[in-house]
């Protein structure tokens, strides 16, 4: 059989402007071979900079910003696209070749309606006329599950939900019929409630069209579920590419098998948790625009134990967060820490209070002023609330730096100059430097690849063994709350559905919502897909 | 207990969600309203602040107290200033601004031939401008950081650096004084033929242009590019949409607020800001007229001419705003 896509040796360069220095040019992708039968799904993993998106555009012979296919062939049907003039490009793009961007929401345009978007390059290529494009975009819109299909191109973007968008983009890119699809990354930035359902509609409609597909995602389960093939990779190079089947159950490479192992439990048993630290009673808070968040939560962290707080995104986690810091006074219930109640205003605590409990936050990269070393960011605290100055400050900061395994090299330099990873561990070091007792975590990993995110992780738990310091961890990603949580609360929609030690929150009898939630997280195994969505039909059945 | 206010603020909430855009432009009427008002207080504060007195002016050196005396009375000065001002107002929302001191004739009249003449001059300005500042903008993010795109932005920096009189002074030595091809100084009166008219304000008008084209082809330029960079303009190209077809079906569409916005902004500037084009071309507008009031300390025509750039001014500024909230769908459309 022969393939529809063929990539050659494929070279991709870029030109960067760093800061103050003459531009560089840069090599993306070193020499990239793969193919894809027709009808086919290949997975292109690995994590930031490793060039994935960058492969999946080349099939469109798109280079986004400064990027350039330096060399190499990109065969479509045996034809190389990478050597066709502007007009033959576009006569592929939207037609034989689409692209599902990550953050439909913006690949949107906010002007038209959803319908006249998805059947757009259907009619601007004459493949269809606008009533059969009309019906096939309703065919489509039915296909991947969409509400009220036959209306739902009427919508504006704004108007449907991020899920709905990713699938409508989904519907956008098979109207016409294309022989392949690039998603790139199309589930990453939703629920896990909402990407098994996208997950679900993509697979079901690659089956019932027979499209082929690039799968580009830094998850390894998730392309697990929906792949033939898998090509690992990691800054520009092949590490790893087979089967779907030897690449998770019997992965060659070091680094494959440490991206298929990542997230196994830190935790030994479980342990006392009656010495609660911190504990919040009966909190309700609403933002000024009226709009309630919480309504009646209460719970406790453990001393010296980890307490993740687990929910989708806006389900009231962050604001719980911040009710404790005292940003938002709650209009009832009381926080307590060490059996002293603490103001409901931040401005009215104590420096010592303040002191004691210290945040993280999701975004390192907006949570340092960027114009400051490292050594003043992490020198700020010590001088704030321990008048530490000159030498010793300088000495406690290097300290520090050693004890996020970073050193002394990283003292003058700026937030610009340090990877992700990095930067939350000098974020962590802020924090510890006012010796608190309890950290809030705001998603601290989130915006982090997996293996980078389990290098904070193991940091986070050896600072605890080692100091004894609470956490409460926010996160939406059960598989670290399995790796690192001691209790668990689970929230939906600003109440508390579920709040006790780990093994009774994470094994049966489960909440609905818990099992829910656990049950959407994609695991690292054949099938498993197939399996939640037989269940879920067997149930809906049973009901 | 729940939040006491919470009632209240979810009423509002709840009226904004069903009819978005009825509550904002009921909400940017009375806003302009509020502000007119304020305006007009602003104004006669103001004018009663400022130095110097009409009868001492007009009286000149014959000026006994007696006399200043008998003036302000017939002109009621010595009454106070609050029943002053609501007579004022209570004459100016019934379109009665009273009578010049200077010359005893109703201001409204003479207001209505001078704001046309203005308005005329300011429509040309506007006519010539406004697409010439749109296309220019166009132009240079086609030819983004090449020659053309360098050089329009040299000379409208040029042309946005120097101010308005220097402008017109500088037209008036080439064009009137040294080529000889332009009419100076740009008078016009009643019955003036329709082409000695349009020569007369030839160079006002080039001048207005000069003055407010470069802020809005910079606008038009950065809403554009602004528009270009975002990720629906990738996803027009990955559909492969021709450029010129993805940007007037894409990116003009997003583009309207802003550029609304400048334009109408520059607009306001082209009926307000006549004041010194005016002068140095003596033609006979609203501009010079009060500045003319301004020297013999001619109030109710000072007031009139402040209140009506003011109003022009928020009007304006008022369609831009509700123009900019029409074109965006998420207001338009509500959930």
């Amino acid at each position: 059989m022969s393939d529809l896509l063929s990539v050659r040796d494929l070279r991709i360069g870029a030109t960067i402007f760093p800061p103050g220095e003459d531009p560089q040019d840069i090599d993306i992708v070193h020499g990239v071979s793969f193919d894809l039968q027709k009808g086919k799904v290949l997975g292109l993993i690995g994590e930031s900079g490793a060039g994935k998106s960058t492969i999946g555009l080349a099939a469109l012979a798109y280079g986004r910003g400064g990027v350039r296919i330096t060399g190499g062939q990109v065969l479509l049907d045996g034809k190389d696209i990478l050597s066709m003039n502007k007009k033959g490009i576009r006569s592929i793009r939207g037609a034989r070749v689409c692209y599902v961007a990550q953050s439909a929401a913006a690949s949107f345009n906010p002007a038209h309606k959803l319908g006249d978007q998805v059947i757009e390059s259907s009619i601007e290529h004459g493949l269809m006329t606008r009533e059969e494009a009309r019906k096939r975009a309703d065919y489509l819109f039915e296909i991947l599950g969409l509400p009220d299909p036959h209306n739902f191109g009427d919508r504006y973007p704004h108007q449907v939900s991020g899920g709905q968008l990713q699938r409508a983009m989904t519907a956008m890119a098979l109207c016409s019929n294309p022989e392949l699809i690039v998603f790139d990354e199309p589930t990453t930035a939703l629920d896990v409630t909402t990407q098994i359902d996208v997950l679900a509609a993509i697979k079901n409609a690659i089956e019932k069209t027979g499209t082929a597909a690039l799968y580009i995602t830094h998850d390894l389960a998730v392309v697990a579920q929906i792949s033939d093939d898998i090509m690992v990779l990691r800054n520009g190079d092949t590490i790893e590419y087979g089967p779907v089947k030897q690449i998770i159950e019997n992965p060659r490479q070091d680094y494959t098998k440490a991206l298929v192992n990542v997230r196994q439990t830190k935790l030994a048993e479980a342990r006392d948790q009656s010495d609660a630290l911190l504990k919040v009673e009966n909190i309700s808070a609403a933002y000024g625009n009226g709009v309630q968040v919480l309504h009646d939560v209460s719970l406790h962290v453990p001393r010296g134990q980890t307490l993740a707080v687990v929910g989708e995104s806006g389900s009231g986690k962050s604001t719980l967060a911040r009710v404790i810091t005292g940003l938002l006074p709650p209009f009832e219930g009381k926080v307590t820490f060490v059996d002293e109640e603490l103001s409901a205003e931040q401005k009215k605590r104590s420096r010592d209070h303040l002191r004691r409990i210290q945040l993280i936050y999701q975004m390192a990269d907006t949570a340092m002023n960027p114009r400051q070393t490292v050594g003043q960011i992490i020198g700020r605290p010590l001088q704030f609330y321990f008048g530490m100055r000159g030498a010793a400050r300088k000495a406690k900061v290097i300290e520090l730096l050693d004890e996020i395994e970073m050193g002394e090299t990283f003292y003058d330099r700026y937030p610009a100059e340090l990877s992700g990873g990095q930067k939350q561990r000098v974020a962590i070091a802020r924090a510890l430097a006012a010796k608190p007792e309890l950290i809030l975590c705001d998603e601290p990993t989130s915006a982090l690849d997996p293996l980078v995110a389990e290098g904070i992780l193991d940091l986070l738990m050896r600072l605890q063994k080692e100091r004894q310091v609470s956490y409460l961890f926010i996160t939406h990603d059960i598989a670290i709350v399995r790796a690192i949580a001691d209790s668990v609360a689970v929230m939906l929609q600003g109440k508390l559905v579920d709040f006790g030690p780990r093994s009774e929150v994470l094994n049966p009898p489960f909440d609905d919502y818990t099992d829910l939630l656990l049950k959407s997280v994609p695991e690292m195994k054949l099938g498993w897909l197939e399996n939640v969505l037989a269940t879920r039909k067997m149930e809906s059945a049973g009901h | 207990m729940a939040n006491p206010l919470a009632g209240v603020y979810a009423a509002r909430h709840r009226l904004k969600e069903s009819h978005p855009l009825t509550v904002l432009i009921v909400e940017r009427l009375g806003l302009s309203l509020l502000l007119l008002w304020a305006v007009s207080v602003l104004i006669f504060a103001g004018i009663e602040a400022l130095p110097g007195d009409f009868a001492q002016t007009y009286l000149g050196q014959s000026a006994t107290p007696q006399s200043i005396a008998n003036i302000r009375a017939d002109l009621g000065l010595d009454r106070p200033i609050t029943t002053r001002y609501f007579e004022w107002l209570g004459g100016v929302v019934q379109g009665d601004f009273g009578n010049s001191w200077a010359s005893g004739a109703p201001v409204t009249e003479q207001i209505t031939k001078r704001l046309g003449n203005s308005l005329f001059l300011a429509f040309f300005a506007a006519a010539i401008s406004v697409p010439l500042a749109v296309g220019l903008g166009m132009v240079a993010v086609h030819y983004r950081n090449r020659i053309p795109d360098r050089v329009i932005n040299i000379l409208s920096l040029a042309a946005i650096s120097l101010p308005e009189f220097f402008i017109g002074y500088l037209l008036i030595v080439f064009f009137a004084v040294q080529l000889g091809v332009a009419t100076f100084p740009s008078t016009v009166y009643d019955g003036m033929p329709w082409s000695e008219r349009m020569a007369a304000i030839a160079l006002p008008t080039a001048t207005l242009v000069m003055v407010v084209l470069a802020h809005m082809m910079r606008m038009t330029r950065a809403a554009i590019i602004s528009v270009m960079s975002s990720a629906y303009m990738e996803t027009a190209e990955l559909k492969g949409l021709g450029a010129f077809k993805a940007i007037v079906k894409h990116a003009a569409p997003n583009a309207i607020a802003p550029i609304v916005n400048v334009v109408a902004l520059n607009l306001a500037y082209l009926v307000v800001g006549v004041v010194v084009v005016e002068v140095v071309f003596v033609y006979p507008g609203m501009g010079q007229y009060m500045v003319d009031a301004v020297t013999v300390r001619d109030m109710p025509v000072v007031q009139a001419c402040g209140l009506i750039f003011a109003a022009v001014y928020i009007l304006l500024n008022m369609v831009a705003d509700l123009v900019a909230i029409i074109a965006n769908p998420r207001l338009r459309h509500p959930r």
